[in-house]
């Protein structure tokens, strides 16, 4: 069997709070192969963010090991930790995050400009991402233009257009009303059986759930449940 | 990737205008206070090479060493020699022999009887040569230009009769006199007696230098030899550069080879060195050196104070712009761009908005420089207090520096204060600086 995309091992994370500390994450131990589409959910608080901020390299662990695409987390240099994210992590937040000055072609092109593309293959890509997430007529708008729904599938377009192995969703339909919610989740969905790309996300919608494949459930920094969900139980979004 | 930063750059506007308008701003106002202060310095050093110093100047040796005196028994002899002799060796000069000389205004009434008196320094010159155009066979500009007495004529004409004097404007109105009006200049001569002789005003003349319009009396120099009992004798030979641009190291350079002669005709003849003649600069007079050296420090000065308060103001604008920035800057780290290349790009943005800035505020600085240049502004309220050799009217004056120093505050200080407010982005961690956009 080829070597997971994700694996933890006991991974640990505690905040110092001035004389006390929060231990956010407790012994993790999660193994995640190519082309999941999981989701973590539990109450707030339980540690969602804090491990895909470990999983995504922004932020280091405190004991434990997470080791992403082959590579330990501890062990590698800031640039090597660079590297890994603009190669194989794709990053969606719950605020988009487009960057305001730039057009919709702009902000999906940054990271391909950040991988030292050609400009004529940057250009056949960014169209590509922009069609997978049905924009292409928008590439010259700007993010102020567009509407929460619009603006989620540019950063989903973004996210994808490097063709990545792990896309990270941090609460990705929060800011979004139900249908917009579904389309993207349609979207997600389809990127994911096509580029068997690993989706891995944090959320307390109730409409992601539906949608996972996996769905770990977290208390206190533990991981209290993991659970493989049937693919039938996903019911087509009713439009 | 730089198109990338560039359209940020356009597009953004408090990211690009306003920081390049306070780049501009401060690059303008140092450029034009640069430009000030030389034109002041050079309005101070004109004025003085004018009137008072020349460019460099020959005196006997003992003359020089007491030379605030007006020391006359101490005169250059054989002056008409001198002057042919110097006019001969450094054709590349003007020289005119002047004589310089304390003494009395004595204003008569009808009768004869002194009805007002006031001290005075005179000031001879070759009016009458001048006049006959003894002089042009070499190179040469009359005293009436050297002097500005056209332009400074408020009343009367300039001297064409013989015995006829230039009187100064704040002497005349406090001896309240007139063109045509008689005047008995009192004065010593060589030998320490009384030396007294009658002339007429020609004409009331406004140097717009305060020092001399309250105390200046020009006479024709062949006159004053007479008063003074000094035949063929000068206190003091003045060089000019014909440009009236002062050049220290070649004024320097010359009057070191030109002293070196005269001692070693000194040795070898066993004349007295101390009546020998001596050229000193400009800047060896009347502690005039210290004083453009100390005109200088003042520039610097101000200048690095320029360059701080700039540096202040723009690293907390770049302080500012990169907290606002935090967000952008750790969205871009997190889809990995790595720290060090985010760190140049926020400095390569720096480099543009300090150069568009530098260059606007220079274009502008210099056009008001240059009008200043031409036109000058109006500082009597400054200068008619003051015993400085200077003119009224201060003119700018750009120069080779001028055209570049506005980019030490511009360009300098804008990079400095982005590279130290960027620094922040290597002290944070990523995930903080993400929050910080969400927030
Ligand atoms: N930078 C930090 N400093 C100190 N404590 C932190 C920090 N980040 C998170 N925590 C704490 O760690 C714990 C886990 O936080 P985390 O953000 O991972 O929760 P979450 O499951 O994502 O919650 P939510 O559903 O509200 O987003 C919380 O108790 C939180 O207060
Ligand atoms: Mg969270």
């Amino acid at each position: 069997m080829a070597q997971p995309v994700i694996q933890t091992i006991d991974l640990t994370k505690i905040y110092p709070m001035g004389e006390h500390h929060i231990t956010a994450l407790n012994r993790v131990s999660l193994t995640f192969e190519r082309g999941q589409f999981a989701g973590l959910v539990g109450p707030s608080g339980s540690g969602k963010t804090t491990f895909l901020n470990l999983i995504g390299t922004l932020d280091t662990p405190t004991s434990g090991q997470a080791i992403i695409m082959g590579a330990e987390i501890s062990a590698l240099t800031p640039l090597q930790a660079a590297e890994l994210r603009r190669r194989h992590i794709g990053f969606i937040f719950q605020t988009f995050n487009l960057f305001p000055v730039y057009t919709v072609y702009e902000n999906v092109e940054f990271p391909l400009l950040l991988l030292g593309l050609p400009p004529a293959e940057r250009r056949l890509r960014v169209m590509e991402a922009l069609e997978w997430v049905r924009l292409a007529e928008r590439a010259r708008s700007r993010p102020t233009q567009l509407s929460g729904g619009q603006s989620q599938r540019v950063a989903i377009a973004r996210a994808i257009v490097k063709k990545p192995a792990i896309i990270i969703a941090d609460e990705p339909t929060a800011n979004l009303d139900a249908e917009n919610s579904f389309n993207i989740l349609d979207i997600m969905l389809e990127l994911n059986r096509e580029l068997s790309i690993t989706f891995l996300f944090a959320t307390h919608d109730e409409k992601v759930i539906r949608y996972l494949r996996r769905k770990i459930t977290l208390f206190d920094g533990r991981v209290a449940k993991d659970e493989l969900l049937e693919p039938a139980s996903t019911p087509p979004p009713a439009t | 990737m730089i198109s990338f930063i560039i359209k940020g750059i356009l597009r953004d506007r408090s990211r690009s205008l306003f920081p390049a308008l306070i780049v501009a701003a401060g690059a303008m106002l140092t450029v034009f206070f640069y430009s000030y202060m030389q034109g002041g310095k050079n309005n101070f050093i004109e004025t003085s090479a004018r009137y008072q110093t020349g460019h460099l100047k020959v005196m006997t040796r003992a003359y020089a060493a007491e030379s605030d005196l007006l020391p006359n028994d101490l005169a250059l002899t054989g002056a008409t020699g001198l002057v042919s002799n110097l006019r001969a060796e450094y054709p590349e000069l003007i020289w005119k022999p002047r004589i310089r000389f304390a003494g009395l205004l004595d204003i008569p009434d009808e009768n004869g009887q002194t009805r007002a008196q006031g001290p005075i320094s005179g000031l001879a010159v070759e009016l009458v040569a001048d006049n006959r155009n003894e002089n042009q066979n070499h190179r040469n500009l009359p005293e009436a230009e050297i002097l500005n007495l056209k332009k400074g004529l408020i009343a009367g004409r300039l001297p064409e009769k013989p015995r006829e004097i230039l009187v100064g404007s704040v002497l005349a109105s406090s001896l309240k006199i007139n063109p045509g009006d008689r005047a008995t200049i009192i004065s010593s001569t060589l030998t320490g007696a009384m030396a007294i002789a009658d002339f007429t005003v020609a004409g009331v003349i406004r140097f717009g230098v305060t020092p001399l319009d309250k105390t200046l009396v020009i006479a024709d120099l062949e006159e004053a030899r007479q008063l003074l009992d000094m035949e063929d004798a000068a206190g003091e030979i003045f060089g000019f550069y014909p440009d009236f641009l002062y050049r220290p190291q070649l004024a320097a350079r010359m009057a070191r080879d030109f002293n070196a002669k005269s001692e070693e005709r000194a040795r070898s003849s066993g004349e007295d060195p101390d009546f020998l003649p001596l050229i000193l600069t400009l800047g060896e007079q009347g502690g005039l050196g210290d004083m453009i050296a100390i005109y200088d420090v003042y520039a610097y000065v101000l200048v690095a104070v320029f360059v701080a308060v700039m540096s202040l103001v723009l690293w907390n604008a770049g302080l500012m712009g990169s907290l606002r920035r935090y967000g952008e800057i750790g969205l871009r780290l997190a889809m990995g761009e790595t720290h060090r290349r985010l760190y140049f790009s926020l400095l390569g943005e720096s480099v543009i908005i300090g150069l568009i800035g530098s260059v606007a505020g220079t274009a502008l600085g210099l056009a008001i420089s240059y009008y200043l240049q031409t036109y000058g502004i109006n500082a009597e309220a400054f200068t008619r207090t003051s015993e400085m050799m200077m003119t009224n009217i201060i003119k700018a004056q750009v120069t080779r520096v001028s055209y570049i120093i506005g980019f030490i505050p511009g360009l300098l200080a804008t990079l400095l204060g982005t590279a130290m407010a960027g620094l922040g982005i290597f002290r944070r961690r990523t995930a903080t600086l993400m929050k910080e956009f969400e927030a």
